[in-house]
């Protein structure tokens, strides 16, 4: 292997002027932190409202649900996120679009949202099957102590269907930031990014892209071990997620 | 007593030898008469200087002139059959796949500069290009300073968007810069109206206007951003038997005047696959350049 190791490249300062390109990949690093939160976010409300319509009685709900669910996963995030950036602005009449489009911050936004409505599909379809996994005792139970069908969910199936999907969920918080990598297709320049940027400038491509992996593997870790916590923290003694 | 004399000579004439082979060949020319490949990078859609024609066939401007390396390798190597392969790189694999040993040239548009130097070498400048910016038309933008307060979008992490973020602060144009994955996306930007130009290298932009869909809509800036800036094909760094032989071919073809007939057939007639005319002559700094090669990164040495 002909290649001219540099690891104290890091250190040394970036072409734009920024600081050093260590720098330049902590702000992407940043970047991709508040970009993944905004999309959790937006993924657990919309994903837990959609999860929750799939296993109402009413057959409107469920159909609502089921295309919701079928719209956002059987597309590429990749193809989502270019039609909410490049195609939508189009199709809305002319000042609307061009609104859209001179927003500053464009590509932070529609990343967030694009990623949170996608992960949201899959954290619907998460909760569905948690409360679907609950015995039929529960709902009935409730039901007989004249709970309407909103304090069934709010006071009984939720908060059991939650605990019981919190392992599951905490995979999904871990794809929805590396998923962020891909909005760097629509111009946002957030860990990855930086790393192609700083090998572009620098050639110095396994250094940044060693950089980038660790960084990412560094705040999965913290991540993980949070959502650990919270399991633990919200665990029932001698429920199924209970010890 | 005899016989270990024998072994002990016959070991001398062996080590000798190969160091003596050693000598005549090492890296990259070893390596291609030994296995009697040489294998070329390209790229896939850096009109006209390597890309893709409609059979899946790289082809264009840097494509030509390696071939014309690889003419010279053959003889230089004393070779009856020089196989080349090709194969695909991007920019971010081009570095890699040139460490490792995959390739043994990249022909596409790499711009040479000192800072990449520690990494690879490059042999004589094939193309000259300056930063300009392409808007549209319509929106009037005649001059840099007509950009103050607008949306400008460059592609992510090339010496275009740095030079444009150095004149925004040095000029204080206050220009919101978008950046863009890559150069299509970033023509995607203009032509959608969400930036009102694109800084890029000029030459790139005339690619990207020959091949929209109304290419009469766009106007190149005559405002650059900065000198014309060296474009090298790059070879393996620290391989200076391997160097002399490419950077003796390329010179062959520069000043013998078959440099400028491989330019005009690419960059002043109809090219494939969809007949595009880039109508770009030779500019006067690339001419000078073709007279007297010259690997150097830096532009203020091409005048």
């Amino acid at each position: 292997m002909n290649y001219n190791w540099n690891w104290g490249i890091f250190f040394e300062p970036n072409p734009m002027g920024t600081g050093t390109y260590l720098d330049m990949l902590l702000s992407g690093l940043w970047l991709t932190i508040r970009t993944a939160l905004l999309a959790w976010i937006i993924a657990l409300v919309c994903g837990s409202i959609v999860g929750v319509l799939r296993t109402l009685p009413s057959k409107t709900a469920q159909w609502i649900g089921f295309l919701y669910v079928e719209f956002f996963r059987n597309m590429p995030l990749l193809v989502q996120l270019f039609l909410w950036f490049f195609v939508l602005p189009e199709l809305l009449p002319r000042a609307a679009g061009l609104w859209l489009k001179q927003l500053p911050n464009a590509p932070f936004w529609t990343a967030a949202i694009g990623v949170g409505l996608f992960m949201s599909a899959r954290v619907a379809v998460q909760l569905g099957a948690g409360i679907a996994s609950l015995p039929r005792g529960q709902k009935q139970a409730a039901t007989a102590l004249g709970l309407t069908t909103g304090q069934t969910y709010r006071y009984v199936l939720l908060p059991l269907a939650f605990r019981i999907i919190l392992p599951p969920l905490t995979s999904e918080f871990l794809n929805t930031i590396k998923n962020t990598a891909v909005a760097i297709t629509i111009g946002l320049i957030e860990l990855t990014g930086q790393a192609r940027s700083m090998q572009e400038f620098s050639f110095q491509v396994f250094e940044a892209f060693t950089a980038a992996t660790v960084i990412y593997l560094l705040i999965n870790i913290v991540v993980v071990t949070g959502m650990r916590f919270l399991e633990r923290r919200v665990a029932i003694p001698g429920y199924i997620s209970g010890k | 007593m005899k016989r270990s004399y024998i072994i002990g000579l016959a070991l001398a004439a062996a080590v000798g030898a190969g160091t003596a082979n050693a000598q005549e060949l090492t890296g990259t020319l070893k390596n291609i008469k030994e296995t009697g490949t040489i294998t070329l990078g390209h790229r896939d859609s850096s009109i006209p200087f390597s890309y893709l024609d409609d059979n899946q066939k790289p082809i264009g401007y840097a494509m030509d002139i390696c071939m014309k390396i690889v003419d010279a390798v053959k003889k230089e190597l004393k070779l009856d059959k020089l196989e080349v392969k090709l194969n695909p790189v991007t920019s971010a694999t081009r570095i890699p796949l040139m460490a490792n040993g995959t390739i043994d040239l990249e022909c596409g548009s790499t711009t040479n500069n000192a800072e990449r130097q520690k990494q690879v070498w490059f042999t004589n400048t094939h193309f000259l290009t300056a930063s300009r910016y392409v808007s549209k038309k319509a929106s009037k933008i005649e001059k840099i300073d007509d950009l103050k307060g607008k949306s400008v979008v460059s592609t992510a992490g090339t010496t275009n968007i740095k030079q444009l973020t150095e004149a925004n602060a040095a000029r204080n144009l206050n220009i919101n810069i978008i950046p863009a994955k890559d150069h299509a996306e970033a023509f995607l930007m203009v032509e959608t109206d969400r930036a009102v130009a694109f800084v890029m290298d000029d030459i790139l932009l005339s690619s990207l206007v020959a091949g929209s869909k109304a290419p009469g809509d766009y106007v190149i800036s005559k405002d650059a951003f900065s000198k014309p800036e060296p474009y090298g094909i790059m070879l393996r760094k620290d391989d200076a038997a391997f160097k002399k032989v490419v950077d003796a071919a390329t010179a062959a073809v520069y000043t013998g005047g078959e440099g400028q007939k491989i330019y005009d057939k690419w960059f002043t007639q109809k090219i494939p696959p969809k007949g595009l005319n880039l109508a770009t002559p030779i500019s006067p700094e690339l001419k000078n350049e073709f007279a007297k090669p010259s690997d150097s990164p830096d532009p203020d040495s091409y005048k």
